[in-house]
């Protein structure tokens, strides 16, 4: 029976001591307690927000980037593009210019070779008249004394500036 | 603090050990007749004195005791206090006008006598308190030292039990209002838990083991659960939904009954598990002194070893019951209309929550 029987003096010290630890407890360490976690919760929940928002701004920023870098490649293309055009135009002109300045080169190079023939043509031409002179003075020398030959040799101009 | 609970739990995993030559030295001598219940009950039961030992024969030989101071209070003769010891050192027991009798201060002319003594249970409810207070403002400091950063020591040893009660127990069974509740709560496990080891530790008084203790945290619960009922929790005691009015006679004074019921149920609970687990262990120990053989222990000594860890658990299955329980009733006097309507059904007011009695 007397493990059931209740003790006054237990009855009293306990209820003394149990609310006092009860206060003792809430006062400095339930509240220092539940404050802590509650930070340490809320701190590790918008770490993960934070987190979460940082992937999201990275993910824009790798558009933004990509963005970029697909604008850059197009300008690059374009300019690339632009240099061909102004290279084939250049190249183009070029070609003409060359073309031009060969061909007055030949035609110089045609009319130095017309003068140069014509003035050997016309050297050719004295020095062959000379000749002639020379040749036909010496025949002229030899065969005019007969008169034969004279009237003969008359005759065969006349014939040659006929047929001319 | 970290020597102190080393030195607690080193304590604490060696209780049958520890009881064994204790009961054994004590009883040794005397083995013409011995009489188990008689030691059970000095072991179970509250006392003036702390006693750790006796070395040779009970009446020739050394006592090893911690004299508590005696204090009472007499309507006759007025306040009286002194040690102890000076009750157990005289012939008859008697210091004054106070006397012992079987564990009892009585007044020597028969007036009533109130005892406030400082006895070996509020000894230990003093050192569980002294303990409780020291290891929780170490883990309470930690979260100022390291702010937001993660637990330390035995901060992170009790933290993941807070958080469980907090979790597990307050939310599920008190619902939003649990923050209100949550230091009672906490103090309540922490309280049983402690005390349950501290019982189960050689030479250690048997508090929550006691009835008077029990008695008093039931009180406790009950006076919360009433304090914080709302009329959705009286409506349903006495008008409770979906019950035909012919029945209300019946079902209403149940209903009453319940209110008390609960409390005493918990009361009854943590005494009961945890006075038994000490009655096992003792009687297992009785056992070799009854059959005066050591031969006996070689049976008995493993199955007391096996209680006492089986008691390691139940002492933190009751701390966690009553807790739970606790929890439960506080919840069903709380909670708002819209839930109360799918919990008719419940003895406990709570929804779905296990029943762990």
């Amino acid at each position: 029976m007397d493990l059931i029987t209740p003790q006054l003096g237990l009855l009293f010290w306990q209820t003394i001591l149990f609310l006092l630890l009860l206060f003792v407890l809430t006062k400095f360490a339930w509240k220092p307690i539940m404050a802590g976690l509650r930070e340490r919760e809320d701190s590790i929940e918008s770490a993960l927000r934070m987190a979460d928002q940082a992937k999201i701004e990275m993910q824009q920023l790798k558009a933004g980037n990509e963005k970029l870098l697909a604008d850059a490649r197009q300008e690059r293309d374009r300019m690339m593009q632009e240099a061909q055009v102004m290279v084939n135009q250049f190249r183009e002109t070029e070609k003409t210019k060359a073309v031009e300045e060969a061909n007055r080169i030949t035609q110089q190079a045609r009319e130095a070779i017309q003068t140069e023939k014509n003035a050997a043509l016309a050297e050719v031409k004295n020095t062959a008249a000379q000749l002639s002179v020379d040749i036909a003075e010496r025949i002229l020398r030899r065969e005019l004394s007969e008169p034969a030959a004279q009237t003969q040799l008359v005759d065969s101009y006349l014939k040659d500036v006929k047929l001319n | 603090m970290k020597h102190l609970l080393l030195a607690l739990c080193f304590l604490l995993t060696l209780p049958s050990f520890a009881q064994q030559p204790e009961t054994a030295v004590a009883e040794g001598a005397k083995s013409e007749n011995f009489d188990p219940g008689k030691v059970i009950m000095e072991h179970v039961a509250d006392n003036h004195e702390w006693h750790f030992a006796t070395l040779g024969d009970e009446h020739t030989g050394t006592h090893i005791t911690l004299p508590l101071p005696v204090i009472a209070y007499q309507p006759a003769h007025g306040l009286s206090v002194f040690s102890s010891s000076k009750l157990h050192d005289s012939e008859t027991h008697t210091y004054g006008t106070v006397k012992l009798e079987e564990s009892k201060l009585v007044s020597t002319d028969g007036t009533p006598l109130y005892d406030f003594s400082i006895t070996k249970n509020v000894a230990s409810l003093m050192l569980s308190c002294l303990i409780l207070i020291l290891i929780f403002r170490t883990v309470a400091s930690g979260y100022s030292t390291r702010k937001g950063g993660a637990p330390k020591g035995v901060q992170s040893m009790l933290e993941p039990i807070v958080l469980f009660i907090r979790d597990e127990v307050a939310k599920k069974s008190i619902g939003p209002k649990y923050e209100r509740y949550m230091p009672y709560l906490l103090t309540i496990f922490f309280f049983i838990w402690f005390n349950n080891l501290l019982g189960l530790t050689p030479g250690a008084a048997n508090l929550s083991g006691n009835i008077t203790v029990t008695f008093m945290l039931a009180v406790a619960t009950l006076l919360i659960t009433l304090f914080s009922s709302n009329k959705y929790y009286w409506g349903h005691i006495f008008r409770p939904p979906g019950v035909p009015l012919l029945l209300l006679p019946i079902i209403v004074p149940v209903e009453i009954a319940g209110i008390f019921i609960k409390p005493i149920s918990l009361m009854v609970r943590l005494f009961a598990n945890i006075t038994a687990g000490h009655i096992i262990v003792l009687s297992f120990i009785s056992l070799i002194f009854l059959f005066k053989a050591a031969t006996v222990g070689v049976v008995a000594i493993p199955f007391a070893l096996f209680i006492s860890l089986l008691e390691l658990l139940v002492a933190l299955l009751q701390a966690y019951i009553f807790t739970l329980l606790s929890a439960m009733y506080i919840g069903g006097a709380v909670e708002d209309h819209h839930d109360s309507d799918f919990q008719m059904g419940y003895d406990d007011g709570s929804e779905g929550a296990p029943a762990a009695h």
